[in-house]
This record gives structure tokens, C-alpha cells and sequence, in this order.
């Protein structure tokens, strides 16, 4: 595995690739963050699937598979789409999510017609085209990754400079509205900005799953963090890794197609950090539990303090039985008695009778300090 | 038409039935995209299951696919209910996920299957008719018409046995538990519907062509009636007329029938969208012209109105000056004429007798 690396990274044409599609992940873990905050991840979805059409009327209409006609009809085809979404939603009853349905697989349904009626012709040129599909990043040239470097870069430049805009955009647009921004605007740059890092990706992932290489990385930075800024950055090493390892991947072993295995790559991150972020469903969980067991020993100890003052006498002891008697009906009190004689609070008599010990008793005191004496 | 190509229209017909009667509460219960989800998550079913019988025939695939579609949804509202992650992104995360290692193990081991990644996208509705289901010797037909002719009769079990209970939690899921439904269980019968529907149409038209079929014909229907039952109706007549001319499209350009089928419904839709009666762009927009002709003619005949009686702003002695321009104001002193609600003499307006009385029925409301 070393040597697979090292001869990875020390091959010219793997380090060109492997930069594009470290590229890739900053850009689209940056861009993405605004589509997962702003609860726009399928539109995110819709837009890379509509592309389709716009790449191949662009090869179409230059003849060759060039870059730029590509990059800018994919472009206009995923803009198209949410224009399309937004004036159906606008002008009808029909909601937001059956007009992205339609849109997405209309758009899509489209490309395919598109596709197959160019892979009909005669000229040997349009093979590979279908690779916008799955996306191969065995294909990259440097060429390619140059246009990929300042596609994203103005991206990235973009957001450094409306920095503050984007962030009220995405958290108080109605604030940012009377602040004098024009929402509107803003929409549509952000709108373009997801666009451009769409487009950049379409070689390397491709059209079908790109959309998650948007939302994937940003959902996972999330559950790490609480502030935009280090969301952003972290979504996009997260995404810059994944990139390079679903490539290397993909390089490596024979017949895996590279999108699916940078998808699965920055899947796997994002449900790591779902569910063992420190807040983290199973963090969650486990502190939960925790608290729990912590009341319930709490509750227990206060029970024996109870009836020993009932009783008068410090040292009377309690079966498990009675203890359990006065608590909801399936509360086990056995792990909390021994959890306190373990911490020394409590002593068991005889067969099963349980009393506090002298810090029990500063315990309860220190827990409850108008508890009466004993 | 060749009995092959009558073979195709017979398999895009059921398929695109099948697809457009759970479609229509998917449409309403505002869970379109959920489809996308089912419709990805189907082929890591269907694939673990080929591993498992090594049989591409067997019902077995069937019944992996639609769980693996039900275990999609389980997993996104599952992701969802934590609080961790929002609506949108759970479905964004889950699914394609879900598909990649599909597609990877597809690319991987099953490369010589008949199943291939092109066929997952595209489908395949054009080899339909070699498929052939022989019964003691004979011909019977394509075996896909079969498989999708059994899904369309549960679909058509499903919503006619659980009509009621599927309207009533669509449209008020607090009342339907109310009253003793179960909407939670309603939820997922309709997802393992769904999840049947994806799988047998998945072989037809691929993973996510399927979403056409699904949610196109059901938004038609919904701009042209407000009955449940009727839009249901529309919706399989929308489907499979699309399926139909999309076959013709296809054959006419020689290109992918399914795509074809899925831009037949979005032209479907731009149709309806724009020329609905009621609810379409234009009926929109003529409507909103009458609504601000209509008022734009009160206010002039209820100003002329107050002036005779003396009670209008004085330094606007010609009530025209209220409109925004001239043309408008001449187009509405037009219709009014037209109408014979005012009178133009010397430049100046008059009410007429009908024209004081619409004057008077408007200020008093009716």
C-alpha cells in the first residue's frame, strides 16, 4: 500500500490528477456549506443531474469535447433548472419538491436523448462523454485541472469576499434585508458560485453524484463544529481528502469508477461524525445514559437516607426490594447499589440488606445540604 | 407497428400506470423527492440479492430491492430525527451513499451480468420484449409485462383497500391518528409501495428516469382538478399517454426511449402548466388582469361617485390622475365607456345611471 503512494505521488500524471481532485474538494466543501445551510441540498442535487443536457449540446454545438463550451453549457443547463424550479413554485400550486422532480428528471431525461442521439454519429470524437456520467478522473489532463484550479478559485474568491453577506444570507435574510443588501442579488451569486463548483467536478465525479460531494463534506464538518468559519474550512479538507482518496482508490483498483468511490469515501466521514461527533447521536446517547445512571444513584442514596431518618437510626438497613418499591416500576436499583458501595456510600448487611455508610451521609448532605440530619 | 415495438408500448404502459397512482400522494404528501431516494437506494437491494441467488429472475431481487428502498427511507427520516442533520441533507447523504457502493460493487463483480451501470441509468424498456415468458410451450408474452401487470394490480389493491385512510392522513395526518388510523404505518405501506413500483420500473426506464414516471403525470393532474380520485385518474392518463408518445419520439429520433419518455412528460407539463383553465400561467395572468381591471374600474366610478356628492379631494377634479399612467387610464375610461358606466363629454367623465349604480353596489359591498 506504501509503495502504491509513493509510486502515486511520484508519477507526473497521478499528481496532476490527484491536485485536481484535491482541488475539487476544497472548492465544492466551501460551496457546499451554503447549500446544506441553507436547506437547499437537493436543489444541489437537481442542478448537477440537469447539467447532463447542457455538456452534451455544448459538445454538439463546438464538435470536440473541449473544456470551457462544457464547463459553460453544464453551467447554464443546472442555472435553467432552478429557474425553471423557481418559476413553477412562483406560478403554481405545484410545491418545491414535485417541481425539483420535474426539473431534475426532465433535465436529465433530456441529456440521455441528447446523448444517445450524439453517440449515433459517425465521429469517433463524442466517446467518453458518457464518463460525465460516473465521472473519471483518469482522464484529467493538466490542462483540465488548470481550468478546475481557477474555476474554483474565483469560486473561493467569491466567498472571501462576501463573506459576511453569505453568512446573513444564509442565517437572517430578512435581517440582512433591512441591513441594505439586496437578498436577491446575493441568492443569485451563491446560486452561481454552487454552480461553478458543480461544473468543476462533473469530469471527476460526474453529474449523478456530485450533488453529494456537495453535501456530504458540509453535514460532516457540522457536527464538529458551531461556527461558519471553521465549518467552511473544515468541510474542505474533509472534502480535499476524500477527493484524493476515492481517486487513489479508484486508481488502484481495476473497475471502480471514481465518483462512487469518492462518494463513498466522504459518506463514510459524514456518517462517522453523525454519530460520534461529541454531539453525536451515540455521544448523545452515552451522556445520556450517563446522567441517567447518575439521577438513579442519586435518587437511591437520598431513598436510604429517607427511611434511615424514618427509622431514627443511621445504620438501619433496607432490602433492594423496599428500594425499588418506592421508584417508577422497572427501576433496577441493584447497579446503583453497587455502583455506591463501589464509591464507598453505601454497605450491604447480610443477605441483602443495604445501609449508608458515615460519607454516605456527608454525601446526601453535600447533594441536598436542608436534608435533616440524622 | 411490429409486435416487438407493440411489445414496448404494452410494458411502458403498465409501467407508467403503476408508477403515477402512488405518485399522486407522493405529489401530495409533498415527499416527491423522497422517490429519488428509493429509486437510487433500490439497486444496492438488488444487487446484494443477485449475489445472493445468482439468478437476475428471481422474485428474490425483487423483494431485496424494495427493502433496501423502505431501509432508505428508515435510514434518512432515522438521520433526520436526530436533530443532527436537516431534512434535505439527510436525503442528500443517505442515498447516494447507497447507490455509489451499488455501483461500485455493479462495476466490480457483476460486470459480465446483464445488469451494467448503463442500464441502471437508461433502463433497458427496448429489450423488454425478448425477455419472453413461455407457459408450457407458448408464447404468453414479454415476462416484464407480467412482473409490472402484477405491481400495478397491488398498487391498485393497495390504494383501493386503503383509499380512505390514505386520503384522510395525506390531507390531515393529526385528525387521521385521531380517529384511528395509523399514519406512521399508512407512511410506510405507501413507501414500500413506492419502493415495488421503483424496482419493477427500475428494469424499464432506470434509477432515475423513474422519478419522471412517478412524479410528472401526478403534477399535471394536480393543476387540472382539486379531487383526489380525478387526480388520480388524470394522472395515469397523463402517464400513459406520455409513455406512449415518448415510445414514438424515441422510434421517430432513434434515441433512448426512456429519456424520451421523461421529456414527453416535462412537455406534458409545460402544456398543463401554462394552459391549465383555473390554475395555469395564463389563466393565472388573465385572471390577475380582469382582478386589476376590475378594480381599477370601481375606484374610477366611485370616485366620479364621491365628487358628485361632493365628497372627493378637491384638487383632483379628474379622477383619471389616480392610475399610474395615461394609457391605463384611458384604457380603463375605455372598457367603462364601452360598458355605458360613464359618459365623455368635454373632456370631462360622467356616471351614468349604471354606472352610479355599480358605484353605490361597490361602496356598499356587494
Amino acid at each position: 500500500m506504501l509503495e502504491f503512494a509513493v509510486e502515486l505521488f511520484s508519477d507526473y500524471t497521478a499528481r496532476t490528477i490527484l491536485l485536481g481532485a484535491a482541488s475539487l474538494g476544497v472548492v465544492s466543501g466551501v460551496v457546499g456549506s451554503y447549500a446544506v445551510l441553507r436547506k437547499q441540498s437537493l436543489v444541489g442535487d437537481v442542478m448537477s443531474h440537469a447539467a447532463l443536457p447542457g455538456i452534451v449540446l455544448a459538445f454538439m454545438i463546438v464538435g470536440v469535447k473541449e473544456q470551457l463550451p462544457i464547463f459553460i453549457g453544464a453551467a447554464l443547463s443546472a442555472v435553467l433548472a432552478v429557474f425553471v424550479i423557481n418559476l413553477v413554485t412562483r406560478n403554481s400550486r405545484v410545491k418545491t419538491d414535485s417541481a425539483m422532480g420535474i426539473a431534475l428528471s426532465v433535465f436529465f431525461g433530456l441529456g440521455l436523448v441528447l446523448l444517445t442521439y450524439v453517440q449515433r454519429m459517425p465521429d469517433a470524437n463524442q466517446a467518453g462523454l458518457d464518463k460525465f456520467l460516473f465521472g473519471q478522473a483518469e482522464a484529467l489532463v493538466e490542462k483540465d485541472v488548470l481550468i478546475i484550479g481557477l474555476t474554483g478559485f474565483f469560486a473561493l474568491l467569491v466567498v472571501g469576499l462576501f463573506w459576511k453577506e453569505f453568512k446573513l444570507l444564509c442565517f437572517d435574510p430578512d435581517f440582512g434585508g433591512t441591513m441594505g443588501f439586496s437578498m436577491k442579488s446575493l441568492d443569485i451569486l451563491v446560486t452561481a458560485v454552487i454552480v461553478s463548483a458543480i461544473v468543476i467536478g462533473l469530469q471527476t465525479v460526474g453529474v449523478v453524484l456530485m450533488s453529494s460531494m456537495l453535501i456530504a463534506p458540509a453535514v460532516a464538518a457540522r457536527q464538529w463544529t458551531g461556527t461558519m468559519g471553521s465549518m467552511v474550512i473544515l468541510a474542505a479538507i474533509i472534502a480535499a481528502v476524500s477527493g484524493v482518496t476515492g481517486v487513489a482508490l479508484s486508481a488502484g483498483f481495476e473497475n471502480v469508477p471514481t465518483g462512487p468511490a469518492v462518494i463513498v469515501c466522504v459518506s463514510v466521514i459524514a456518517f462517522f461524525s453523525v454519530l460520534f461527533s461529541p454531539n453525536g447521536f451515540f455521544t448523545l446517547k452515552l451522556k445520556d445514559a450517563r446522567s441517567r445512571r447518575e439521577i438513579k444513584k442519586d435518587y437511591v442514596l437520598k431513598a436510604l437516607h429517607d427511611l434511615a431518618l424514618e427509622h431514627d437510626d443511621p445504620g438501619y438497613a433496607h432490602s433492594e426490594r423496599l428500594l425499588a418499591l418506592g421508584s417508577e416500576k422497572g427501576f433496577s436499583v441493584k447497579k446503583s447499589l453497587w455502583a455506591l458501595r463501589t464509591a464507598g456510600y453505601v454497605e450491604s448487611v447480610g443477605e441483602d440488606n443495604w445501609r449508608l455508610t458515615q460519607s454516605g451521609i456527608r454525601e446526601v448532605k453535600k447533594l441536598s445540604p436542608l436534608e435533616k440530619d440524622l | 407497428m411490429s409486435p416487438h415495438q407493440f411489445d414496448i408500448q404494452l410494458v411502458a404502459i403498465i409501467v407508467a400506470a403503476s408508477c403515477s397512482i402512488p405518485g399522486a400522494f407522493l405529489v401530495l404528501r409533498r415527499m416527491s423527492m423522497m422517490t429519488d431516494a428509493i429509486s437510487h437506494s433500490i439497486l444496492l437491494g438488488i444487487i446484494l440479492a443477485f449475489f445472493l441467488v445468482k439468478d437476475l429472475s428471481s422474485p428474490i431481487l425483487i423483494i431485496g430491492a424494495a427493502a433496501s428502498g423502505v431501509l432508505a427511507i428508515s435510514l434518512i427520516e432515522a438521520v433526520n430525527r436526530s436533530r443532527l442533520v436537516k431534512k434535505d441533507a439527510s436525503i442528500g447523504i443517505v442515498f447516494p451513499f447507497l447507490f455509489s457502493v451499488a455501483v461500485i460493487l455493479l462495476s466490480k463483480y457483476a460486470r459480465n451480468v446483464h445488469i451494467d451501470t448503463h442500464s441502471v441509468l437508461l433502463g433497458e424498456i427496448a429489450f423488454a420484449p425478448f425477455d419472453r415468458f413461455i407457459l408450457s410451450g407458448m408464447d404468453m408474452g414479454p415476462k416484464s409485462a407480467y412482473v409490472m401487470g402484477s405491481i400495478l394490480l397491488l398498487n391498485l389493491f393497495f390504494i383501493s383497500f386503503f383509499y380512505k385512510e390514505l386520503k384522510v392522513s395525506t390531507f390531515d395526518e393529526s385528525f387521521a391518528s385521531s380517529i384511528g388510523f395509523r399514519p406512521r404505518l399508512i407512511h410506510y405501506l405507501l413507501m414500500a409501495v413506492v419502493s415495488f413500483t421503483c424496482v419493477g420500473a427500475f428494469d424499464a426506464v432506470g434509477s432515475i428516469l423513474v422519478i419522471a414516471l412517478i412524479v410528472i403525470p401526478p403534477c399535471c393532474a394536480y393543476l387540472l382538478t382539486d379531487s383526489l380520485s380525478r387526480m388520480i385518474f388524470l394522472s395515469v392518463v397523463f402517464g400513459i399517454s406520455a409513455a406512449i408518445s415518448g415510445f414514438w419520439v424515441a422510434n421517430w429520433l432513434d434515441v433512448n426511449i426512456a429519456g424520451s419518455m421523461a421529456f414527453v412528460c416535462g412537455v406534458f407539463f409545460l402544456v398543463v402548466f401554462l394552459l391549465a383553465p383555473e390554475r395555469g400561467l395564463f389563466g393565472i395572468m388573465r385572471e390577475k388582469r380582469r382582478q386589476r381591471m376590475d378594480f381599477a374600474e370601481a375606484s374610477l366610478l366611485v370616485s366620479l361617485y364621491n365628487q358628485e356628492k361632493g365628497e372627493a379631494v378637491k384638487n383632483h377634479p379628474d379622477s383619471r390622475g389616480m392610475f399610474q399612467s395615461t394609457d391605463f387610464a384611458s384604457k380603463v375610461v375605455g372598457f367603462l365607456k364601452g360598458k355605458g358606466e360613464i359618459a365623455v363629454t368635454g373632456g370631462g367623465l360622467f356616471l351614468t345611471e349604471k354606472g352610479r349604480e355599480r358605484a353605490r353596489m361597490t361602496l356598499e359591498g356587494r
